[in-house]
């Protein structure tokens, strides 16, 4: 990858080409691995940090991820083949794919982190692609703010974790305890949490993962926050080491209904289609973590086959996820190009215009809503089994936190499925609402090439949801120490031995008996078209100058959200609505504002606001102290320091 | 080890003795009121930590220690106190009296102070020479009684003298471990002469501007800027 990068430096148009090639060889090679049966293969090299060098470490996890990872990048890279707007950031293409490929196969905590920041800094210098726009810059510094506290921990939590050595196999040797542990994990929840979308630090997704360009911002989507959740797996499944307590999961369940149900409730409410899809990005990371989450407690409560159960189901819906979420910012990023904008108040009937790309976003919606027989579906329906299979683990607190989740996870999902036709039916259905959109143009060859590829896998996923978790076998028993084993069959996968079970061929089978019915059934229908007056369902009469009917009196995306808004945005995002009507005499229309408020902001960023701007309230009142008042306080310091040496002298 | 170096043994009582001196004469610094007699107290202190270090040489037969005391004894003895009374003279504020802070407050943090130098200290230097680590406990006293002196005076020319008992318990320090090179002292006192030098002229260029050496005019420099 690195060398793609240095040869992209050379010839930009080449990078996509040579990250395509080069992400579809390990694609094949990490599902060669899988195969094989995931032998554990370690690498030392003498590169690195002086005397040290680095370790390369590939197993059943990150092969995994690295599956995803490969294949989502080359249906991306694939799809910026042949566009001329991004060359200045080419080169930073492959080596985002290269800085995630080294954060998963890391074999120590050094090339992790480097791994980890290759990927962050590459990751913001594709997002500023197109910086001239003032949205993109200000997107783009959240990132930045994000990435650097985001490292800031991570790099605490190697510290932590390096009591013996900076290799994972040192770390093993030495699972943190107590306070220590606690700290570990929320570290890595901050660390490598904020890079996932886990709440309460998932505000900078919408913004930045709009303002990138498209094929990155499916990258960033679809996979990066996988590559962060690797890593809060390796450290809290792995590196902590399997003798931590239940209660070890509960951060990760709660956190993660919180992200499910606040995600897909704000994919409702945003007006950008990839920010909509950013934002349904934060529920799908938040129903993976449940059941990461679901995996940790019932491990500590030596549970195996639920533990395998709730690990197998998120690592099926990373999969699925990493698969369906590019294809939608791929699409996503095809109508802005087709359609010229994001913004859902402008599209509309696109399906006339671009109806190959709008079938493909159909099929990534369906995937989204989580219909039977998609990857989408498989992913959500096992991540529920684990959830329902849960009660039976701990005390009455846990059994309650469990229902809530379920119950939370079942609003995500409904207001999941909510997003997914407000999506389709507003952007790709109806009519026009703009000349732009009314004249769009279908995308070009490799775009359409990357999604049908992409979208053909997750096809496949969704047929053969068990054999995914055959091939995941070795990573779920280095997570929970136990396999799906004979739960994951060809045709059936079920959540235990003895239950009834999800065979997604023969939903199939009976979607297509059905549809088959239905065309049999037209053979005899009468299918001539009859027209007549109608109420016209509120569309005004014709004018030279509109010749549709004015395309506005449609549903638009803000009036199609604006019952879930009212019925839940109120007492959540704290919704607001403000009609402002004209002076009379004045012919403007009447205006309705909708304010948002993202309850991180005013829980987590504005308390931290204030607090920073408290503290340099005070670096400021320091500057203007009088000679003896900053003498007093550097001798205060100093004695200070010598106290403390002298207590700890003393203990 | 060194037999002359324990409890008892007149090397260690008498380097001990001259040690106390020097910080019984911090504690003295720390209160005086009058200018001419805290210039006088920097002097006898001055005095003491040379005899501090010729004792020093000659019990660990290091000659260059009577450099240092040598250099003690001239610079700070002799040369830098008449160049401070001459200052005082030409100011015209020899017998002006300054209010440090009251004389049971000083005594009472300067007491402070000292246990916590010694509290560090012992427990740091448990495998050092008993002799190193008493001196080095009282040399840190010396060097925190002229941080609080700093702090508490309120001209300039006392805050100098503040300053050059803080480098006195420096000294102290260094003549106190056994094996340290000359060098370190004599850059301390170079350090501390070209010091003299910057302050002398300072206190003139103070004076010449507010009048006075009270050092909180400077402060009013500082908020015509906000």
């Amino acid at each position: 990858m690195n060398v793609a990068a240095l040869l992209a430096v050379l010839r930009p148009m080449l990078a996509p080409v040579l990250t395509a090639l080069l992400a579809g060889c390990g694609a094949v090679a990490a599902l060669s691995y899988l195969v094989m049966g995931a032998p554990a293969v370690t690498l030392d090299l003498p590169i690195g940090l002086p005397g040290a060098g680095i370790t390369l470490a590939l197993d059943g996890l990150s092969a995994v991820f690295l599956l995803v990872v490969f294949l989502a990048s080359t249906a991306a890279a694939a799809s910026a083949i042949g566009d001329h707007h991004y060359t200045e950031t080419a080169p930073f293409l492959p080596a985002f794919v290269g800085g995630m490929a080294l954060a998963l196969v890391a074999g120590d905590g050094f090339s992790l982190l480097l791994g980890f920041e290759a990927m962050s800094v590459t990751s913001l210098v594709l997002v500023l692609s197109t910086h001239r726009d003032g949205t993109v810059r200000q997107g783009g510094l959240l990132y930045g703010g994000m990435a650097a506290l985001g490292a800031l921990s991570l790099i605490m939590v190697v510290g932590l974790l390096a009591q013996r050595g900076l290799s994972f196999a040192a770390m093993r040797a030495a699972p943190p305890e107590g306070w220590r542990a606690i700290l570990v994990l929320a570290l890595v929840l901050v660390g490598a949490g904020s890079k996932a979308g886990i709440v309460p630090l998932h505000t900078w997704l919408p913004p930045a993962h709009a303002a990138a360009p498209a094929h990155v911002s499916a990258l960033m989507s679809g996979v990066m926050t996988k590559v962060a959740l690797y890593v809060v797996v390796r450290v809290l499944f792995d590196l902590c080491g399997p003798a931590q307590p239940a209660w070890f999961g509960v951060p990760l369940i709660v956190l993660g209904a919180a992200g499910a149900l606040l995600g897909a409730l704000r994919a409702n409410m945003e007006g950008d289609i990839k920010a909509a899809l950013a934002c349904s990005t934060i529920e799908n990371v938040g129903l993976i973590t449940i059941g990461f989450g679901v995996a940790l407690v019932a491990r500590g409560a030596d549970l195996p086959a639920l533990a395998s159960l709730g690990a197998a189901a998120a690592l099926l819906h990373i999969v699925a996820h990493g698969l369906f979420k590019p294809l939608l910012f791929l699409g996503a990023g095809a109508i802005q190009d087709g359609a010229g904008t994001r913004r859902l108040d402008r599209l509309g009937g696109l399906i006339h215009r671009m109806p190959v790309t709008s079938a493909l976003l159909i099929f990534g919606a369906v995937n989204l809503a989580a219909l039977p027989p998609t990857a989408g579906f498989a992913g959500e329906w096992l991540l529920f089994q684990s959830v329902l299979g849960a009660p039976r683990i701990g005390g009455f607190a846990v059994q309650v936190l469990v229902c809530v989740t379920a119950g939370l996870m079942a609003m995500g999902a409904a207001l999941a499925a909510a997003a997914a036709v407000r999506l389709v039916g507003v952007a790709l259905l109806g009519r026009p609402r703009g000349p732009r959109a009314a004249a769009a143009e279908e995308a070009g060859p490799w775009k359409l090439r990357a999604m049908s590829g992409v979208a053909s896998v997750a096809f496949l996923v969704g047929l053969f949801p068990g054999s995914v978790l055959r091939l995941a076998g070795p990573a779920l028993r280095t997570l929970t120490g136990a396999e799906m084993g004979e739960r994951a069959g060809l045709a059936v996968l079920t959540p235990a031995l003895d239950m009834p079970g999800y065979a997604a061929l023969l939903t199939l089978a009976l979607l297509l008996l059905a549809f088959g019915a239905i065309w049999f059934l037209r053979q005899f229908a009468d299918l001539r078209t009859t027209r007549g007056p109608a109420w016209d369902c509120g569309f005004g009469a014709s004018t030279a100058r509109l010749p549709f009917g004015d395309p506005l009196t449609q549903y638009s995306g803000g009036g199609f959200s604006q019952p879930l808004r009212r019925a839940l945005g109120h007492s959540i995002l704290a919704a607001r609505e403000v009609v402002s009507m004209p002076e009379p005499g004045d012919t403007s229309a009447a205006r309705i504002e909708v304010t948002l408020r993202d309850p991180a902001n005013a829980w987590v960023f504005a308390p931290f606001a204030y607090w920073r701007d408290k503290a340099s309230g005070i670096a400021d009142t320091m500057q203007f102290l009088t000679i003896r008042q900053i003498l007093s306080v550097m001798v205060g310091v100093l004695v200070l320091f010598l106290i403390v040496i002298a207590v700890i002298e003393q203990l | 080890m060194d037999p002359r170096m324990g409890y008892g043994a007149l090397g260690y009582d008498l380097a001990h003795l001259l040690g106390t001196a020097t910080l019984v004469l911090s504690f003295v610094l720390l209160y005086q009121k009058r200018i001419d007699a805290v210039v006088n107290t920097y002097a006898a202190q001055a005095w003491v930590l040379a005899a501090a270090a010729f004792w020093q040489g000659w019990v660990q037969d290091s000659p260059h220690l009577y450099v240092t005391g040598l250099i003690a004894l001239l610079a700070k003895g002799v040369a830098i106190p008449l160049a401070l009374h001459n200052i005082v003279r030409r100011l015209r504020i020899g017998r002006s009296i300054e209010s440090a802070l009251g004389v049971f407050p000083s005594m009472a943090l300067g007491m402070g102070m000292v246990a916590l130098a010694i509290l560090v200290v012992l427990p740091i230097t448990l495998g050092a020479q008993v002799l190193t680590r008493e001196d080095l406990a009282i040399a840190l006293s010396v060097v925190l009684l002229g941080l609080l002196m700093m702090i508490t005076r309120r001209t300039a020319l006392t805050q100098v003298i503040a300053f050059m008992s803080m480098e006195n318990g420096l000294i102290l320090a260094a003549v106190g471990v056994a094996g340290m090179p000359l060098v370190v002292e004599l850059s301390v006192a170079v350090l501390v002469l070209v010091a003299a030098i910057v302050f002398g002229e300072f206190f003139f260029r103070i004076r010449s501007q507010f009048d006075s050496l009270d050092i909180s005019h400077l402060d009013r420099v500082g908020e015509a800027h906000r």
